[in-house]
């Protein structure tokens, strides 16, 4: 331990005055942290502020932006957040959360006259939007499945990698994408879940995938379902754009639909922060569906004890804002409306993305950019085409070729469509 | 075909109540009128209610009312304005450790959430992996350490004979530990004791410190609100900060500013240069990103609201002061009250101890009596909130205290 010893070394010799001593001839006990990589999509936006250019684009990170390219608060928000404001007490919650807000979100991923919900066999805690409640459950997994892993699809959101890695859970990828159809690598997908030791643990995307925005099919969807009945895989459902991919939650949730129908008993992370537009209030909530009411009290217990040394309870606001929007039925058929409104938007800018370039005469094909769903578009292009955007023509996002559509507007649209086509064209 | 209808968690058993939040949860079931809940720390009024400050409810209004406000993801270390202002005020807005840039200071989800950072920070790049706590300490410490990857080993700090601090046996204990270790210190109002080294005592802790090289590791969640003055209760840290030494510090404004469920609070990590902070600052981020991703945004922008307006800020400091003057008025009436009838025993600890709790000294048999025959709610190791006393309430506190203590071993 070289730097125990240098340390030592210092105290011992100046230890002749070790009542007066100055901790200032001291090195600092951090001199060997290496600076961080920045976060591959966060640190888009980062670099995109930092750009002077009157001309810059940001499609980098999944926040949805409207026609003018501006961050949106939702009307049914507002007056949400008008109707608490001042009103309740600052008192913690449960360290499950809000009961109201959990209520409201298993209706919508389980549906409303959903048995497992009148029955109580569903354990489920307010988690810090879906990063927090993947990572409660990968936490979860760690404590009650030790010897499990996870099997992630390729590829994913980058941050799926990181909280099963800091839960201490071994990962492997499972095939999903394919590049040469810029679809789903179905075949490899159904080899690699009939391959995996049974009993194993899947994360799956329930619609609108990040980053490819494929999604399965629903005859897919149940021959995956039925497979995973034939493993007793389990199924660990990341649910981020819930109402986001067709414009309508309940189509949006068809994929557990259809494992519920199967009798898995799943698990699921759900997030408001785009379909409500919560990003930054971190309002989500995850939740495992057990055998009986007395199992799914028993795993709630547990889940508690995880967010406790974690950060005892989740924070209220976004809770309330939520539980007011989807207690009221106006505000509720307002914020469907809102949401729809939002994929229309994002489905209008694919079509007039492909149909720029396609005007622009691009020798490729562009269909994948209508055929995918989502915030996303898996563009197919190269990282280091996706540097060429950046330097030539200040457009930001991901190296990995994604796209976030909610990023692109009438206005800038075939600013983009030209500067895709002029990097692409030669491939 | 494998039974998918198993549960792959059939074999789970039910948790245990967390012993602090879990009287809540029994006193919310008790039906009995004259019920009295002194368990968790929260405030409350003269009324007995929760307490939302003024400038709280200004600053929340400030913010509904701004039609530019938006509810995008904050930085991964949070809002910035809060990060800055949070670390004047623990550390004092001069600072040399702050105008130097020595201080990396990420926003986290209240007290628990700045220790859980620090922790895996400290699990993932510190060579020493045992943080020593005091004993007794808040429930939820070793909990949070032994989750982010440390290993927790206990130091001597309270003396059940004296009900006060047991500065002799601190001092060996933390003169025991090997070099480097990391040692949490409360940087005031000691949870769940109330009892604080004098200023004499921590200059001996920080030069017994020093001299091994452990690194302090504070949790301040009651700056402001064990004096009253905010200064005052961050001397501790300031002392050791003053020292050109390292340290971190968790700050909660749950208490000080009432902001309980918002989860608002900071990890502050001072360290030794400006780069060494630049890039301890960058791998907390990686520590953050896979927990949660970035923190919340309302209580951060309630709490740099109230922190940047001179107006709001002294105003808080005018309400802070109430709530520790209150407190301070029920351990005095509470020691009357005792006193007057004749409860064997010294109960002067009762206004020695600071901050919100005390820590009575009666067993969990007295509590579990209370808690029956008088619907008296307190954590089993005779801590009670004087937050949740009043006026009104502190005679039948006396009466079940003189009941348990008479009358059960």
């Amino acid at each position: 331990m070289a730097i125990r010893t240098a340390i030592t070394r210092r105290i011992t010799s100046s230890s002749s005055s070790s009542i007066l001593f100055n901790s200032r001839s001291m090195s600092s006990w951090w001199g060997n942290v290496q600076p961080a990589p920045k976060d591959p999509i966060l640190g888009v936006t980062e670099a995109f502020l930092a750009d002077p250019s009157p001309d810059k684009v940001n499609v980098g990170v999944g926040a949805y932006r409207d026609d003018n390219g501006k961050p949106v608060v939702l009307d049914c928000v507002r007056e949400a957040e008008r109707r608490v404001a001042g009103n309740l007490n600052m008192e913690y919650l449960p360290m499950g959360g809000s009961n109201k807000m959990v209520e409201e979100t298993l209706k919508l991923a389980y549906g409303e006259d959903s048995d497992l919900i009148k029955d109580k066999r569903i354990a489920a805690i307010q988690a810090l939007s879906g990063t927090g409640a993947c990572r409660i459950f990968a936490d979860f997994q760690k404590r009650f499945s030790p010897d499990s892993q996870i099997y992630i699809p390729a590829p994913t959101w980058s941050n799926h990698h990181n909280i099963w890695r800091d839960a201490n859970v071994p990962q492997r990828t499972f095939h999903y994408y394919h590049p040469e159809s810029k679809g789903l690598d179905f075949a490899s997908l159904m080899d690699d879940v009939k391959n995996a030791p049974n009993g194993s643990f899947f994360l799956l995307h329930a619609c609108a995938h990040n980053p490819t925005g494929v999604d399965p099919t629903v005859e897919q969807w149940k021959e995956i379902s039925y497979q995973f009945k034939v493993k007793g895989h389990f199924a660990f459902f990341d649910m981020a754009y819930q109402g986001f991919a067709s414009g309508d939650p309940e189509r949006d949730a068809k994929s557990i639909r259809i494992f519920l129908e199967d009798g898995h008993l799943i698990g699921c992370s759900q997030s408001y922060a785009k379909n409500m537009g919560l990003y930054g209030q971190r309002v989500g909530c995850l939740s495992l569906v057990c055998e009986d009411e007395k199992q799914a009290v028993a795993v709630k217990s547990q889940l508690q004890q995880l967010a406790r040394p974690m950060y005892s309870n989740p924070p209220v606001h976004g809770a309330l804002i939520v539980s007011t929007i989807l207690g009221d039925p106006d505000l509720k058929q307002l914020w469907l409306k809102e949401v729809k409104g939002m994929a229309d938007r994002i489905i209008g800018m694919r079509t007039s993305l492909r149909e720029n370039i396609e005007k622009l005469g691009s020798p490729l094909s562009w269909e994948h950019i209508t055929n995918q769903i989502g915030m996303f578009c898996y563009s197919g292009m190269t990282p280091e085409q996706v540097d060429r955007l950046t330097k030539e023509f200040h457009i930001y996002m991901t190296r990995n070729g994604r796209i976030s559509m909610a990023g692109v507007t009438s206005g800038n649209v075939e600013y983009l469509a030209k500067a895709i086509h002029e990097v692409t064209k030669a491939a | 075909m494998s039974d998918h209808s198993t549960s792959v968690f059939a074999q789970i058993a039910r948790a245990s109540e967390d012993p602090i939040l879990g009287v809540t949860v029994a006193y919310n079931k008790d039906s009995d009128p004259s019920k009295l809940n002194l368990g968790v720390g929260a405030y409350r009024t003269e009324e007995g209610k929760p307490l939302v400050l003024n400038v709280v409810r200004q600053a929340e209004q400030k913010l509904v009312n701004d039609p530019a406000r938006v509810k995008e993801y904050l930085p991964i270390v949070g809002l910035a304005d809060f990060n800055k202002c949070s670390a004047k005020l623990i550390f004092g807005a001069d600072s040399p450790a702050i105008q130097e840039n020595r201080v990396a200071t990420v926003q986290c989800l209240s007290g628990t959430g700045s220790l859980r950072v620090g922790g895996e920070f400290l699990a993932k790049h510190y060579y020493e992996k045992t943080v020593y706590i005091p004993s007794p300490t808040w429930g939820n410490h070793p909990k949070i350490f032994t989750l982010a990857g440390l290993s927790v080993k206990t130091y001597r700090y309270y003396d059940p004979a004296t009900r006060g601090l047991d500065f002799q046996g601190l001092l060996e204990d933390l003169g025991n530990a090997p070099m480097g270790a990391i040692v949490l210190l409360h940087a005031c109002a000691h949870n769940p004791t109330g009892v604080d080294p004098t200023l004499d005592q921590w200059d001996q802790i920080r030069k017994l410190m020093r001299s091994k090289g452990l690194l302090p590791f504070f949790d301040s969640a009651y700056q402001g609100f064990a004096s009253g003055s905010l200064d005052a209760d961050a001397q501790s840290v300031r002392m050791f900060v003053a020292d050109g030494g390292e340290c971190f510090a968790a700050q909660s404004y749950a208490k000080n500013m009432g902001l309980y469920a918002e989860r608002v609070g900071a990890l502050s990590i001072v360290c030794k240069t400006a780069d060494v902070a630049s890039r301890v600052e960058s791998q907390l981020k990686l520590v953050i990103r896979p927990m949660y991703s970035n923190p919340p945004l309302h209580g951060a922008s309630i709490v740099a609201t109230i922190l940047k307006d001179s107006n709001l800020y002294n105003e808080w400091t005018v309400e802070l002061k109430a709530m520790a003057d209150r407190i301070i008025s029920m351990r005095k009436q509470l020691l009357e009250a005792l006193q007057a009838r004749g409860t064997p025993g010294d109960w002067t600890h009762i206004i020695k101890q600071i901050g919100m709790f005390t820590f009575t000294g009666l067993n969990a048999e007295q509590v579990a009596f209370m808690r029956r025959e008088y619907h008296i709610y307190m954590t089993s190791d005779g801590r009670i909130s004087m937050a949740g006393l009043s006026s009104k309430t502190v005679s039948h506190l006396a009466d079940a205290m003189h009941a348990a203590v008479t009358g059960v071993a």
